[in-house]
């Protein structure tokens, strides 16, 4: 087994041997929305608590946390994840983007990112307390799930027709975001208009 | 959570190092079970042996006809992978059908079948729980048990195993590698899980230090056909109370290779082999195919609230393998 002896091809991250033996916090540094961040943490403390309190980002909320709600979705690496069943320590290298990292283009026409642009328009929240992971969670769809089977999916569609997603599919896609005034037709919609 | 230290493992050498097999120490992967346990109290190991950026996360197809699936390939990897796609529907459905996108996309396939019960009396330490604290009782024999098993309990633990993914590996026969300090070594998934008898706390054969490192998918003959059916208490990002898994194989008419799995209904997913012997060898009609449900679940002994889980896995397993065999497929 070749991989027993083999190493990552990574290059980035923790080395084992940075974590100093039987410590209970690193100094560790984070990429955040392009920025790098060097912070002391605990080992325990979650990416959802490092970025709220640590960084300053509350744009992800801390709701359930037991990864269920989806209120404290970011993007890793481009995947949309629940930071708050990630450990920070563990984060070392890769990219991270929070609702803050979808900020519109300076001088631009639109003030608005895209991503949030549909939400707005259709008034989609109530209390808007879900709106950042909303925003984001149709982000870190759109580049995988068109075409892409879902429980949801008809499987007995021809193959490799390019299909858009039903309403069906953005609502399965979505259902890691629970909205707690039940704003659904809204939200739902703004991610229709986001992914299909 | 409680203090705790921290290592990533570059190596399947230092992981095992650093774990050493000591019960304090666990491998953290996508951490989606791990930490909710963690910050539960459920789980206080003293150190997490990162194991996310070892080379195991390809899925790779192989000239044998069979896939070789990364331990820390993620489980929305796997779901839409060509090849699972085209050879294993049952895996990509089961996989699917489980959790949100976001989980999907943290969760890999060692973490996914290494998931402890959802049993609630497991997440209440406030309550007895063999599983959790052996020899202290199992609080969900007497109490609500809804959600617990049918076949395979014993009077230490009801549990039920909450993998989707174990369930559609247990219709394909797929191989578990596990490297630890004895060597490398592989087990039949269908061999992987334990009853609960009177050791619930172990939920597998993995002895102390192993690692997960491939999952096997064999070789399917062409023309075998796999689905995946649930059935849960809302239409997503929620776990199973009952599910079946099959892999069908049928050559004018004659059933030549059939595997049936059942999840939710037992401490591991439970292959239905006497509905396997039932209809093997034989050119099955909507009627020998719902005796051979008949013949397994028989069988089931329900706990005071979940005997409708054996009403549920009759109408899955009928609908499903009438589709793959009679070829009545309904939706």
């Amino acid at each position: 087994m070749e991989a027993l002896h083999g190493r990552s091809d990574g290059g980035q991250g923790p080395g084992a041997q940075a974590a100093r033996p039987g410590a209970t916090d690193s100094r560790v540094t984070l990429r955040v929305n392009d920025a790098t961040h060097t912070v002391e943490l605990e080992h325990c403390a979650t990416l959802q608590e490092v970025l709220r309190d640590s960084l300053g980002l509350t744009g992800s909320k801390k709701r359930c946390d037991d990864g269920r709600c989806g209120a404290c979705t970011v993007l890793l690496d481009g995947r949309r994840v629940v930071s708050c069943l990630l450990l920070a320590v563990a984060q070392e290298g890769r990219e991270v983007v929070t609702v803050e990292g979808l900020a519109g283009t300076p001088g631009a026409h639109d003030s608005l990112h895209p991503l949030r642009r549909p939400s707005a328009d259709r008034d989609a929240y109530q209390c808007g307390y879900c709106a950042p992971d909303q925003n984001g969670s149709p982000g870190g769809t759109q580049n995988g799930a068109a075409g892409q089977p879902m429980v949801v999916t008809d499987m007995e569609l021809p193959e490799n027709v390019p299909v858009l997603l039903t309403p069906a599919e953005v609502l399965e896609q979505l259902s890691g975001n629970l909205c707690r005034c039940g704003a659904y037709p809204s939200t739902a919609g703004a991610g229709q208009d986001v992914i299909a | 959570m409680k203090p705790l230290s921290y290592v990533c493992a570059r190596t399947v050498a230092e992981a095992a190092a650093f774990h050493g097999g000591r019960p304090e120490a666990r491998y953290l992967g996508g951490g989606t079970n791990l930490i909710d346990l963690m910050r539960m109290g459920v789980e206080r190991p003293d150190i997490l042996v990162d194991i996310t950026r070892l080379p195991f996360d390809r899925i790779e197809e192989r000239t044998d006809g069979s896939v070789r699936v990364g331990a820390t390939a993620r489980n929305s990897d796997l779901a839409t992978h060509p090849a699972v796609l085209d050879r294993y529907p049952v895996l990509s459905q089961a996989l699917l059908s489980g959790a949100s996108g976001q989980l999907r996309n943290m969760a890999t396939t060692a973490g996914n079948l290494l998931q402890r019960t959802r049993c609630g009396y497991f997440r209440d330490l406030s309550r007895p729980c063999n599983k959790r604290v052996p020899g202290s009782g199992c609080a969900a024999l007497d109490g609500v048990n809804r959600d617990h098993a049918v076949f395979g309990h014993s009077p230490h633990c009801v549990a039920t195993h909450p993998s989707d993914l174990a369930v559609a590996l247990t219709s394909l026969d797929a191989l578990v590698e596990l490297v630890g300090p004895a060597g490398v070594r592989t087990v039949p998934v269908t061999e992987f899980y334990r009853l609960p008898q009177d050791r619930p706390e172990q939920d597998t054969v993995m002895r102390p230090g192993e690692l997960i490192t491939n999952v096997l998918l064999p070789p399917v003959p062409t023309g075998a056909d796999s689905r995946y059916r649930k059935a849960r208490d809302r239409a997503s990002d929620t776990y199973m109370l009952a599910s079946v898994a099959a892999m069908v194989h049928v050559e004018h008419g004659v059933v030549k290779h059939i595997a049936v799995a059942l999840g939710g209904l037992a401490h591991r997913p439970w292959r239905a082999r006497r509905t396997e012997a039932a209809l093997l060898g034989t050119k099955p009609t909507t009627e020998t195919v719902e005796q051979a449900v008949e013949e397994e679940l028989t069988t089931a002994v329900p706990l005071r609230h979940n005997a409708y889980k054996v009403e549920l896995a009759r109408a899955m397993a009928r609908e499903v393998l009438g589709s793959l065999t009679v070829g009545h497929r309904k939706p």
